[in-house]
């Protein structure tokens, strides 16, 4: 078994030393009261649908009727008429799910834990900015800094992302249909952007670890990115994840190239939470 | 941080002037210190109209004899525009302090300017064909309302909200910046230019004037210059993304041009709207739904990015 799990995270570009160091994360444990939620999570039931309409409220008015519908057990909820206003459907730390009809402005979605997100637009600047899980589905495109911090969950963007796509990135997947501009993974610690379209210059500058798929072209890569081999485990992965949210491309993912940290930290590994499992 | 949009039509004038209003106003909260408009009406042959103001707003709580003052300085511009053969077809005072004046002139620009400005607390906004600049303290809606702009038609236009930052609140800070004296041209920026002095010296050496420390008007001045040395607007834009450092998102218009660059570092954002009949960017969304209600396709600009559209 160790063997294997040495074998399989040296084929992901990673690098075998052991796992130690401190751990901050909350263990859950079957006998916990309140099950695997946090204590302050509501309660609700995804069945019970709500909708509000966002034409004549300011932000902070939409984000309290979020709350107010979460408090009492709506588990689905229809944002309609966002108008690109800025800074909505934020800090929500609970599984439910979200469908925005339209666009959202600057800093969208950020600080999520938990939740599902759709929307049917675009999206501003900072869209998913620190969010820890749940996922969220762009359908159209989406400003700069997409992701930014991004710790966890899937964040995807079916059209194009402006630049520093990805910035700070902590954990998570990214996954862009389109193209992706400038300093995308700027300062990247861990996790994985996926481009399908193109990205632009200085790609994963300045990169602790993580790794980058792109399937087009890329101008250049920035400062510590450097290319490594596409494995059959990458290409798996890719499929698969490209896969759920219909972005697989007609030609398959073998095309793609692969960009990690050339010089990695020695306090950094490049697993996601849930592949620790894998080789522990 | 600063708001800046700009709209053209592709197929004729519109009510531009409410339509700036609500996109700036939606950008209220980039900078409540002041709001400008550069707007593009119908040019008249050997027609221009020549926007200035012979006192800053502030100048009116100094006392009862500012307002002596401006008369005599009015007084004095009005000897000025008759010693140089300047017909005054039409003369609006929307304010005590900022006036518009429609003239018939064919003489040099630039000493027109030059001599307005030598009177007491006189500056030009903007003297064009088409070109008309105003710019005041306050949101847009007081500026739009107090200047009467929300019935402006016209072809195109960019506009911009101020947060002071580097200069004073005061309308001479405020942009757009006109390209003293050419005819014409006005520039929003959003950004800061780190080469700024460099240039400008540099500008200076060939005998361009600056009325601010605004780095804003360095692009306007400094577009005027290359498009007067031949190039186009397209490739005025383009040499300005390698010899201005910093960063920077900026609008740019000419009579029948807008055009738009960012920097490399593609910093400072902008949202663009295309559509067969119009274009609207701005630095937010939010500005382009204050006139487009419904559901749009809009993207991001990229880094070095530059972009011409024609009225």
């Amino acid at each position: 078994m160790a063997g294997m799990s040495e074998s399989t995270s040296t084929q992901m570009g990673m690098h075998t030393e052991p796992l130690t160091g401190r751990d901050i994360k909350t263990k859950f444990t079957l006998e916990n009261e309140g099950g695997f939620a946090y204590h302050f999570a509501r309660d609700v039931d995804f069945n019970r649908r709500a909708e509000i309409d966002c034409a004549e409220l300011e932000p902070t008015e939409i984000n309290r009727q979020i709350r107010d519908l979460m408090d009492s057990g709506h588990g689905s909820i229809v944002i309609r008429n966002p108008g690109a206003k800025h800074s909505l459907v934020v800090g929500i730390l609970n599984r439910m799910n979200i469908i925005v009809e339209g666009s959202l402005g600057y800093f969208g979605c950020g600080l999520l834990d938990g939740p599902t997100v759709r929307i049917s637009g675009r999206v501003g600047w900072s869209f998913g900015e620190n969010m820890m899980a749940g996922v969220c589905v762009v359908e159209e495109n989406a400003g700069s800094t997409f992701g930014a911090a991004l710790r966890g969950g899937d964040l995807v963007c079916k059209g194009s992302v402006g630049s520093r796509t990805g910035i700070d990135q902590k954990g998570g997947t990214i996954l862009i249909g389109g193209d992706t501009g400038a300093f995308s993974g700027f300062m990247m610690q861990r996790g994985r952007i996926v481009v399908c379209g193109n990205a632009g210059k200085n790609l994963g500058d300045s990169m602790y670890d993580g790794t980058i798929y792109v399937g087009g072209d890329i101008r250049d890569l920035g400062v510590d990115a450097v290319q490594a081999e596409l494995t059959d485990l990458d290409r798996a992965w890719l499929t698969r994840k490209l896969n759920m949210y219909e972005l697989l491309p007609t030609q398959g993912v073998g095309h793609f190239t692969k960009i990690v940290a050339g010089k990695q930290l020695w306090s950094y590994d490049n697993l996601e939470p849930t592949e620790k499992k894998l080789v522990l | 941080m600063c708001g800046i949009s700009g709209l053209i039509y592709r197929d004729g004038a519109r009510k531009i002037g409410g339509e700036m209003t609500a996109m700036l106003q939606a950008l209220r909260h980039r900078g409540p210190d002041s709001t400008g408009f550069a707007m593009y009406g119908a040019p008249g042959p050997n027609e221009y109209v020549m926007r200035y103001k012979v006192a800053e707003k502030e100048d009116l709580d100094g006392g009862t004899r500012i307002h002596r003052a401006i008369k005599e300085r009015k007084a004095a511009v009005g000897a000025v525009l008759e010693e140089l053969g300047v017909n005054v077809l039409e003369l609006d005072e929307p304010t005590e302090y900022a006036l518009r004046s429609r003239i018939a002139f064919d003489g040099d620009l630039k000493r027109l300017a030059d001599q307005v400005e030598e009177v007491e607390g006189g500056e030009i906004l903007s003297i064009g064909n088409a070109l008309e600049l105003i710019k005041d303290l306050g949101d847009a809606t007081a500026v739009s309302e107090v200047y009467g702009l929300g019935t402006f038609e016209g072809t195109h236009g960019i506009g911009h909200t101020r947060m002071a930052t580097e200069s004073d609140v005061d309308i001479r800070s405020a942009h757009p910046y006109w390209a003293y004296p050419y005819n014409d041209i006005a520039v929003v920026h959003n950004g800061q230019i780190t080469n700024y002095w460099l240039m400008r010296r540099q500008l200076e050496r060939e005998g361009q004037r600056f009325v601010s420390h605004c780095d804003s008007e360095l692009l306007a001045v400094y577009t005027a210059v290359n498009l007067e040395k031949g190039m186009t607007l397209e490739e005025s834009l383009r040499r300005s993304i390698d010899e201005i450092d910093g960063v920077f998102t900026y609008l740019i218009t000419t009579g029948n041009e807008l055009g738009m660059a960012k920097d490399t570092m593609a910093a400072k954002p902008m949202v663009l709207y295309e559509a067969n009949d119009m274009v609207a960017l701005a630095s937010e969304e939010v500005a382009i739904r204050a006139i487009l209600p419904h559901e749009i396709e809009t993207s991001d600009p990229y880094d070095e990015e530059v972009r011409v559209w024609q009225a």
